[in-house]
């Protein structure tokens, strides 16, 4: 498999506007993903993790320090670019799902790949793996308000993965799934993960996750305090 | 795409959707309702008084001014050869006094032949009974100074050597009109009554024209006066009624932009979520703007379509009944009938759902504009900006 690098991240710090000063959410982040890596971003509620996969999704900048994905600098891509980029490359799977509130569970998965303009046949084929992927297909014309928790979750995975992008950011995807969704859904995406060699990284604090995770990153008050390869943990003990 | 994404959005939304739907197709329904009965109301005062006191045109005595009456002892003259025994209709007219109840009124005498054919006035119920004078009068002015049919009223006239005389008349009739010039402070006579009451034989002040064939023709102490001319005076007040007919238009339209502007605005907030995710999951700005604007331009479209369903016939039923005037026709000085039949143009039709659809693309626009450059990450949480 090749190890190519697909986010580097240098002397990365994020400030926000708090009151009259500053509130440091990331402090001097020097991190590199490769590809098919299949990490999490572990830490207290506030460490930043949300903050981090923003930027490396586009939807936000960093105030020092520079941000590569998919060799684009991220503090220097247009409006327009950056779309591109999310639209092309990147599935977002937010904390909060976000899912379109007016579009039934199979419109939503769809979505991604209206922008991309997939044609109307394939279109139909991907969006109904997706969803059997997360184990919906019975729910495919519900809207949003009518599915509970765990299963928003699992149409916001679906829809972020539905593209097969390069790159997926997972922003506690199994917050609210019941164990055995969660690892049925874990296993999808490593089997995504293997066969296509996509890349995932994950903002959690499931302990469910942490046993598939290849890479543990640990943040604590916006700074890296631990970078481990589980592989290498395991050779070590 | 945009217009798939914009109809799945407002058909996604269900009601909301038929909601704002239903209050823009208010807007049109209201606006090409109230500018057709303007519209008609103009028609119908233009019609009546061709009707009722133009014809096909008039002939003036060199010395007529129809605005100042004091001139009117002078302004009389044998009525023309090649006009009379025409289809026409002779007027002379002279001041007059009467005295109802006692009081002193002021009126304009008008003496008009019994069998003309060119104005509607009711001219064959001016029948001579007892000897005694007949006359005609509107119903404003019969209301206004208590007149009733068969009632005896003393007339006070000058004749043309200035010598004042007196008469008993009697109403023979009372007409009713929507023309207030031939009504208000008018008592209509026969020509030959007149002529003989102010020694004026074969005199008249105009000669009302009722076909065109005698328009136009250069007769000497004579002036002729279109219906153009005739009719300028009551263009004007249309056309300044229309400019007030146009500010409600304006108004109307005021009110229609300001509901689909309040939703759309509402949409910033309540949507902002959506939107963020639109920009989260790859949308460009622009793509977000042209969406939203289609959605608005659709709104109206659909509107337009419920509009109709519901507006086609309530616009056709009040064509035929006509619209009941709620204020009494004598505030105005022209003509209004009681009942207006409203006329709706093409062109009122087209140019209302053409502005419309442009305002709602239009203000749709503008919030979307702003949505658009909302920081991403703080839509996706909905954070009200
Ligand atoms: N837009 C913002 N303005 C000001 N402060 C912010 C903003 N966004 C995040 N922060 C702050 O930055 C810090 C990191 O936030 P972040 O959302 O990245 O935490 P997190 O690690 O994802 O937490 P959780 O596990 O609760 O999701 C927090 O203290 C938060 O208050
Ligand atoms: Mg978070």
């Amino acid at each position: 498999m090749e190890k190519s690098s697909i986010i580097e991240i240098n002397n990365l710090i994020k400030r926000f506007p708090v009151g009259g000063g500053f509130f440091t959410a990331l402090d001097d982040i020097n991190l590199s993903f490769s590809k098919g890596e299949f990490t999490g971003i572990v830490g207290p509620s506030g460490s930043g993790k949300t903050t981090l996969l923003n930027i490396l999704g586009s939807l936000d900048v960093p105030t020092e320090g520079e941000a590569t994905v998919l060799d684009k600098k991220i503090s220097t891509l247009s409006h327009k670019q950056a779309a591109q980029l999310r639209n092309g490359h990147i599935g977002f799977i937010f904390q909060t799902y976000n899912l379109l509130p007016v579009y039934t569970v199979y419109e939503n998965v769809e979505f991604p790949l209206l922008l991309l303009k997939m044609p109307a046949r394939e279109r139909e084929k991907a969006v109904q793996e997706a969803i059997e992927w997360v184990g919906l297909t019975d729910k495919i014309k519900s809207k949003p308000a009518q599915l509970s928790g765990g299963e928003s979750q699992r149409v916001a995975i679906a829809r972020a993965m539905v593209k097969k992008p390069e790159l997926v950011l997972a922003d506690e995807p199994t917050a609210n799934l019941d164990s055995e969704n969660s690892h049925h859904i874990l296993r999808t995406m490593e089997k995504l993960n293997n066969d296509l060699n996509t890349t995932f990284i994950f903002a959690t604090h499931d302990e469910k996750v942490m046993s598939y995770l290849k890479r543990i990153i640990r943040l604590e008050d916006g700074q890296v305090v631990k970078d481990d390869w589980m592989e290498l943990k395991e050779a070590a003990s | 795409m945009s217009i798939k994404l914009a109809l799945r959005n407002l058909l996604g939304a269900g009601l909301r959707t038929w909601l704002n739907v239903i209050v823009l197709s208010f807007s049109y329904v209201i606006i090409i309702w109230y500018q057709g009965l303007i519209d008609g109301w103009n028609v119908q005062a233009r019609r009546d008084m061709i009707a009722w006191e133009i014809a096909q045109g008039q002939y003036w005595h060199e010395a007529y001014d129809s605005y100042d009456p004091f001139t009117l002892e002078d302004s009389h003259g044998s009525i023309p050869d090649n006009l009379a025994g025409g289809n026409v209709a002779p007027i002379l007219i002279t001041q007059g006094t009467i005295y109802p109840e006692g009081r002193i009124q002021g009126v304009i005498l008008k003496g008009i032949a019994k069998d003309q054919q060119v104005l509607r006035l009711p001219t064959d119920r001016l029948i001579k009974e007892n000897g005694e004078i007949p006359v005609l009068v509107g119903k404003r002015m019969a209301t206004n100074n208590k007149l009733k049919e068969g009632d005896y009223l003393t007339l006070r006239w000058r004749d043309s050597n200035g010598t004042f005389d007196a008469t008993e008349v009697r109403i023979a009739g009372i007409f009713s009109t929507d023309v207030p010039s031939v009504d208000q402070g008018n008592v209509w006579l026969t020509l030959e009554d007149l002529q003989q009451m102010t020694q004026s034989e074969g005199e008249a002040t105009l000669i009302v024209s009722g076909s065109e064939s005698l328009n136009n023709m250069n007769i000497s102490g004579w002036d002729f006066k279109s219906m153009d001319f005739l009719l300028a005076d009551l263009d004007q007040i249309i056309k300044q009624k229309s400019v007030g007919g146009s500010i409600m238009y304006i108004l109307l339209l005021l009110l229609a932009m300001l509901a689909i502007f309040d939703t759309q605005i509402l949409s910033i907030f309540r949507r902002q979520k959506e939107i963020g995710t639109f920009i989260a999951l790859g949308m460009t700005r622009k793509q977000v703007v042209k969406l939203f604007t289609i959605e608005g331009g659709m709104n109206s479209v659909l509107a337009a379509l419920v509009g109709a369903v519901y507006g086609v016939p309530l616009l056709i039923m009040q064509y035929k009944v006509g619209y009941a005037m709620p204020y009494e026709p004598d505030d105005f000085g022209i003509a209004i009938s009681e009942v207006i039949y409203p006329s709706y143009s093409l062109g009122l039709i087209l140019g209302t759902i053409i502005i419309v659809m442009l305002t709602a693309t239009i203000v749709s626009y503008i919030p979307a504009r702003k949505i658009a450059k909302m920081n991403p990450t703080d839509a996706i949480k909905g954070k009200i900006q």
